[in-house]
């Protein structure tokens, strides 16, 4: 049926724009120094859950998403500076480790402060979803699309248009050489968890009215986001986003036409199979280096 | 001469170390591994949150058998693996009287292993019929079960004339249960289930199994099995899809949070519940009324939070316990046993409960009762 088509296509590309947005905050910090962020779910988590407690309890929603937005840069802040302290010596792998290590810490402390249950962030306009031809599309998904198309013009003007963008660049080509030619590396690399951790933090805001906000939501997501960045090649933006889209896109088409059971299987087998044959990603540079 | 004094002294002191253990009351140990925190905190913080609370009030009139109950509680966060581990540690280091626990049914399955050989008695509170189906020694449950829920759902769906069922099933271990009976029981009553989707119990969204119900004419009705935040989100979905055929959940959902999460979407919902949701609501003349009232004040006094279910599944272990071990006059672990076992009238937060060799588990579709939801709140529907 042509409109169960269209329903999948947009719930699909509803949850794909997520993953594509949480794969770029995971391409952002691999670029400036090749680590692997782990706590990237995390970012998201907290920026959804800080929110959605938040208006809980009485706050407006703007207040809310700023105070959800400053406490997950506030968190990338803390994870960055213990990324340069982990990396001192020289070796990635231990940072690597060591976003493992502060995503159980993250997720450990929310729990501790706003529990262990689940909570309900408001969608932004109201549920009344909009009925085209047999399809309904949620306001809240409307929201989503826009939101990321936002953010991504911010960021394409950010990494084109500043120093501090420019920069992070340079760095990801050759942080050497970066650093030759006057670029502070220590700062783009805290600049690029600090990012990392908004755009994270804005992908949660925007989805927890969808997906209900609980301290543990860090996890799925923050596994479909690295898979959907890989999937692209990892550290290339246009990448993070094709990847992320693909992602949702045959989660939701392998749920409606294939098996609902089977729908994550689905999905990462065809991740593997990509992989085979396209092992920089579908849109990564074969001179992409793999950890 | 000295060494003969020292050789004394230690005696003595050995003898009054001796005699002192003898005369100190040993307590009664109840051991719990509960889901906490984790995707199943709802059912779990409020088990342990009742099982704290009436094990403080026992010890506060005299503990049980003239001797304090202990309460050690371990979190397994919904995660099996660690629920096997701590039933195991409940057994052979704590060496507890009892174990109440297991908040799910994948928690329970796991640590019930550790009590096959020799006990002590388990009293789970997870909702699988297959938990005391085929019957095993130790074994038991004060939980309505999940065939119990589809003989209810059914029954309801049947008087509304709705035969032609679509099942969206969770793939936890309490969803797969309830799907499986829900075939049997649907085949017994002959209604037909034409539509069987899944969906994971961490998925964000559920709009394409939705969207398969909608573009199927023949649903009459859709029955929601899972436990947690799935069956908001598929409620939610099921809004939004302007699906209009009627929606079941099971009473895995219930509880005032999933009203709250669900919001709007939730209303002409129906499902079966145990009486503690109702309280007030209950005939007068039901013998459940004044223990769902008493539990429900005494918990929301202690805990300012809603009493739902499963907190009741907590009250209602601890309380079966005690009423047994009461009867059992000692501790001895196959007397005990046998005293839950012979358990008759014992009135919980779930209904009335008869226990015997045969069932394990001793209630009936009779103690469930059918509630819509309507403003916010659950209506009485039988």
């Amino acid at each position: 049926m042509s409109s169960a088509f269209f329903q999948y296509l947009v719930t699909g590309l509803t949850i794909g724009t997520i993953y594509a947005m949480i794969a770029l905050g995971a391409s952002i910090v691999y670029n400036a120094s090749h680590a692997i962020n782990f706590a990237q779910g995390e970012f998201v988590m907290v920026g959804g859950l800080a929110a959605a407690v938040f208006t809980e309890s009485g706050m407006p929603l703007l207040p809310a998403v700023a105070a959800g937005l400053g406490l997950a840069l506030l968190t990338g802040a803390v994870v960055a500076f213990f990324a340069e302290r982990t990396n001192r010596f020289g070796s990635i792998e231990a940072v690597i480790i060591m976003t493992i290590g502060a995503a159980t810490l993250i997720r450990g402390t929310a729990e501790v402060v706003w529990g262990r249950g689940t909570h309900r962030l408001d969608a932004f306009s109201g549920e009344t979803p909009f009925h085209f031809g047999g399809v309904s599309i949620m306001p809240q998904s409307l929201w989503v699309l826009g939101v990321t198309l936002v953010m991504f013009v911010i960021l394409v003007v950010f990494f084109r248009g500043t120093l501090l963008g420019k920069a992070m660049i340079a760095t990801s080509h050759n942080a050497l050489a970066a650093q030759l030619v006057g670029v502070d590396v220590k700062r783009v690399v805290v600049g690029s968890y600090l990012l990392a951790a908004g755009i994270g933090a804005v992908a949660g805001i925007v989805v927890a009215p969808i997906t209900l906000a609980y301290s543990e939501m860090g996890l799925p997501l923050g596994l479909k986001g690295f898979s959907a960045a890989i999937l692209g090649g990892l550290g290339s933006g246009p990448g993070a986003v094709t990847g992320g889209m693909v992602l949702g896109l045959v989660e939701a088409f392998g749920a409606g036409y294939v098996s609902s059971a089977y729908k994550d299987a689905i999905a990462y087998l065809l991740i593997i199979v990509a992989l085979i044959f396209f092992p920089a990603g579908l849109v990564g540079s074969a001179s992409e280096e793999r950890v | 001469m000295i060494k003969i004094a020292k050789a004394i002294a230690c005696a003595a002191l050995l003898g009054v170390m001796l005699a002192g253990s003898a005369f100190a009351k040993e307590p009664i140990k109840i051991g719990a591994f509960l889901s906490v925190t984790g995707p199943a905190s709802f059912l779990g913080d409020p088990n342990k949150k009742a099982l704290e609370l009436y094990v403080q009030r026992l010890n506060e009139t005299g503990g049980l058998l003239g001797r304090p109950v202990e309460l050690i509680v371990y979190d397994d966060g919904g995660a099996a693996d660690k629920a096997q581990s701590f039933a195991k540690r409940l057994v052979e280091n704590d060496k507890v009287d009892v174990i109440i626990g297991g908040s799910t049914t994948a928690t329970t399955i796991a640590g019930m292993g550790s009590v096959e050989r020799g006990g002590p008695p388990f009293i789970s509170l997870a909702g699988a019929v297959s938990i005391v189906e085929p019957v095993r020694k130790w074994v038991f449950k004060v939980t309505h079960t999940d065939r119990m829920a589809a003989e209810k759902v059914f029954a309801d769906m049947k008087k509304r004339g709705l035969t032609r069922v679509a099942l969206v099933s969770e793939d936890s271990g309490f969803g797969k249960s309830a799907r499986e009976q829900a075939f049997i029981v649907a085949k017994a009553m002959g209604l037909e289930i034409v539509a069987d989707e899944t969906y994971g119990a961490r998925d964000a969204d559920m709009s394409a199994q939705l969207t398969k119900i909608r573009s199927n004419s023949a649903v009459q009705a859709i029955w929601v099995l899972g436990v947690g935040q799935g069956p908001i989100i598929v409620t939610k979905n099921y809004r939004q899809m302007g699906l209009t055929v009627p929606i079941y959940q099971a009473h895995s959902v219930a509880s005032k949070e999933f009203i709250r999460l669900a919001g709007e979407a939730a209303e002409g919902l129906r499902l079966p519940v145990t009486g503690l949701v109702l309280v007030e609501k209950l005939p007068l003349n039901d013998p459940q009324r004044p223990i769902v009232i008493a539990f429900k004040t005494a918990y929301e006094k202690a805990y300012k939070s809603e009493a739902s279910t499963f907190a009741g599944y907590g009250f209602d272990g601890v309380m079966l316990f005690a009423d047994a071990a009461r009867r059992a006059g000692s501790l001895d672990r196959e007397k005990l046993r046998e005293a839950i076992e012979a358990t008759k009238g014992f009135v919980g937060t779930v209904g009335q409960v008869n226990l015997s060799a045969t069932d394990h588990m001793g209630l009936t579709p009779a103690s469930f009762y059918m509630v819509e939801i309507r403003n916010g709140d659950w209506k009485l529907v039988e």
